[in-house]
């Protein structure tokens, strides 16, 4: 439920406001102009001002340059908040058997990790795992779906 | 629970040559066969009867090789457990078989007897009287008068007295709540059970040859590890020690050890196929690649494994000794590979191949001539065999919608010849199916 709330905050991070309470999901599907004060260094910040997700081509666990990007902005925002722990999950659209999936998910989740760990982030922060194709951040069978699918996902575990 | 019923099982196996129904390639035409009532000496007895003949009666005529005559025009009612059947009655309405039974009360539990007929040569050809301690083993005693018939007649292994394991699914398609159940092989309402509470997610169950144990992955404490569930005792216990993901798993034919993927983060968490002794919990790596190797699957002699690899850049279907020697690549046709699963007869491969926008579940010699496909449709996947070799099981998943609807995913039974598909009714949607050993 956080993941989806999350999405949705994404996608209209430019609208956000300043006032109000804690954000939820129920919050923000309601108006999404309604959007509350964000605590620095949560799982809000990092979604918000960061990007909480890298997304991969059709079958590969490279990192495009544009995840690249967003894991530079996120390793930077890691420097920030050292105290803050975080899990990256490996996704993987329906296209593909369910075990294949789950290795494929495995490999893009420790891209994430291993770039991160590169840029200097301690490991000793960091978990990945993965959820192959169990955990679709979008319902579809269309290539619209697929695409956001196929993603690895940092979330703020503590 | 097993060895008693097989300990009061009594043969009485007559010398005549197995009856041919020829096996071969193609659709086959259904033997007719009739099922007299099954009488009763009472209104338990007799309720006992009904619920044996439907079951019988069921398992016959889903395999796709008998029909039963319509009751309507039998012309002799009795009891033909002692008595000898009128077999120009039974000839006339096109039975080739006739199959009689009676059920009672006796001192040890409940008895049922009976009796086979070969109509056109006018003789028994099987009987058999098994006694029961209580009523909660009758669906058990029909499947094994359907194995019964189905061996005598077709001279194959029947399939009959078997269950499936599977993954039950209900909720949003992206929090599904998933559990391990378990039922007879046709899939009746009376024998489902669920193993696991839905809290953890739980995938790909899959059965040891040799016995009641089933090897599974599932994301306990959100680390998705391989366990094994002894189904005689409840234990659950995980399969080794591994610092990441072990997942794929499948148990070799003695049932002694347990082939799957184990994605090392020491190795970039690339899946690489490993073999765990469950008894001395040693474990041996058998592929070394940069691409992913996973879905293995042994082949029954134990000599080979046949498994799932993108090592030549997109998924295709590989094998290799049991110690990871000469390896080859057996798929030969366009499109992506994935979920080997070697035949209980040791001669066919079946998988799922994604190709112009549909899975395909296919099966192909084991040196990957011969391919063609049984079943074609959007999303297909988790072939298993049937014991015998002769049937496969799997499920089919209907596309999903942004709105969320969609996405429902059954498991359905079709014959290796692409006949005969239908399905197997669960409560709630079902995936990853699996099929025991016969009990």
């Amino acid at each position: 439920m956080l993941i989806v709330a999350g999405f949705f905050l994404a996608s209209c991070a430019a609208t956000k406001t300043e006032e109000g309470g804690n954000v939820d999901a129920a919050s923000t599907s309601a108006s999404s102009s309604s959007g509350g004060e964000i605590t620095a260094g949560t799982q809000e910040d990092l979604i918000v001002n960061v990007g909480d997700r890298v997304f991969f081509e059709f079958d590969s666990s490279e990192l495009t340059v544009d995840a690249q990007a967003t894991l530079d902005a996120q390793a930077a925002w890691l420097m920030q908040y050292p105290d803050t722990n975080i899990t990256v999950e490996g996704h993987a659209d329906e296209r593909g058997t369910r075990e294949y999936n789950l290795a494929l998910g495995d490999k893009r989740a420790f891209s994430v990790y291993s770039y991160l760990a590169q840029a200097g982030i301690d490991t000793n922060r960091m978990e990945y795992v993965s959820w192959g194709k169990e955990r679709p951040e979008v319902i579809g069978s269309d290539e619209t779906a697929y695409s956001q699918n196929r993603r690895g996902v940092t979330i703020v575990s503590n | 629970m097993i060895k008693k019923i097989l300990l009061i099982l009594f043969f009485s196996l007559n010398a005549n040559a197995a009856l041919e129904v020829t096996i071969a390639q193609g659709k086959v035409e259904p033997t007719p066969i009739a099922i007299t009532q099954i009488f009763g000496t009472d209104s338990d007895t007799a309720r006992y009867g009904n619920t044996l003949r439907q079951i019988i009666n069921n398992n016959l005529t889903n395999s796709g090789l008998f029909y039963t005559v319509n009751e309507d025009l039998y012309i002799q009612s009795d009891n033909l457990v002692e008595k000898i059947p009128r077999f120009e009655d039974w000839k006339l309405i096109k039975a080739q078989f006739l199959l009689s039974a009676d059920v009672s009360k006796t001192d040890t539990g409940i008895r049922l007897r009976m009796r086979l007929y070969d109509v056109f040569n006018g003789k028994e050809i099987e009987k058999l009287q098994l006694t029961i301690p209580d009523e909660n083993l009758i669906r058990r005693v029909g499947h094994t008068v359907s194995d019964i018939v189905y061996e005598r007649i077709t001279g194959e292994t029947g399939y009959f007295d078997t269950r499936i394991v599977y993954v039950s699914e209900i909720g949003p398609l992206d929090q599904r709540v998933k559990r391990l159940a378990i039922m007879d092989q046709d899939g009746h309402l009376d024998s489902h059970q669920f193993l696991t509470d839905g809290k953890n997610l739980v995938l790909t169950p899959r059965f040891a040859p040799n016995n009641q144990i089933i090897t599974y992955m599932e994301y306990k404490n959100n680390l998705p590890r391989v366990y094994i569930y002894n189904l005689k005792t409840g234990e659950r216990e995980i399969v080794g020690d591994f610092p990441g993901m072990t997942f794929a798993p499948r148990f070799s034919p003695d049932s002694q050890s347990v082939v799957m993927s184990f994605s090392d983060p020491d190795n970039a968490a690339n899946s690489e196929i490993y073999l765990m002794d469950l008894n001395t919990r040693s474990r041996l790596r058998l592929t070394n690649d940069s691409g992913i190797d996973t879905s293995p699957s042994f082949s029954p002699n134990g000599e080979r494994i046949v498994f799932n690899s993108d090592r030549g850049g997109s998924p295709q279907l590989f094998i290799m000794d049991k110690n990871g020697d000469n390896m080859k690549r057996i798929s030969k046709g366009r499109g992506v590979y994935g979920n080997p699963v070697w035949s209980p007869r040791g001669d066919l491969i079946a998988f799922t191949k994604l190709t112009q926008g549909n899975f395909h579940i296919g099966i192909m010699d084991t040196n990957g001539n011969n391919e063609r496909v049984i079943v074609r449709d959007f999303s297909l996947e988790s072939p298993a065999w049937s014991p015998n070799g002769r049937y496969l099981i799997f499920h089919r998943q209907k596309r999903s919608n942004l709105d969320g609807t969609g996405g429902e995913v059954t498991i359905h039974f079709i014959d290796i010849t692409g006949y005969n598909e239908r399905l197997i009714p669960t409560p709630r949607d079902g995936s990853d199916p699996a099929w025991s050993p016969l009990l």
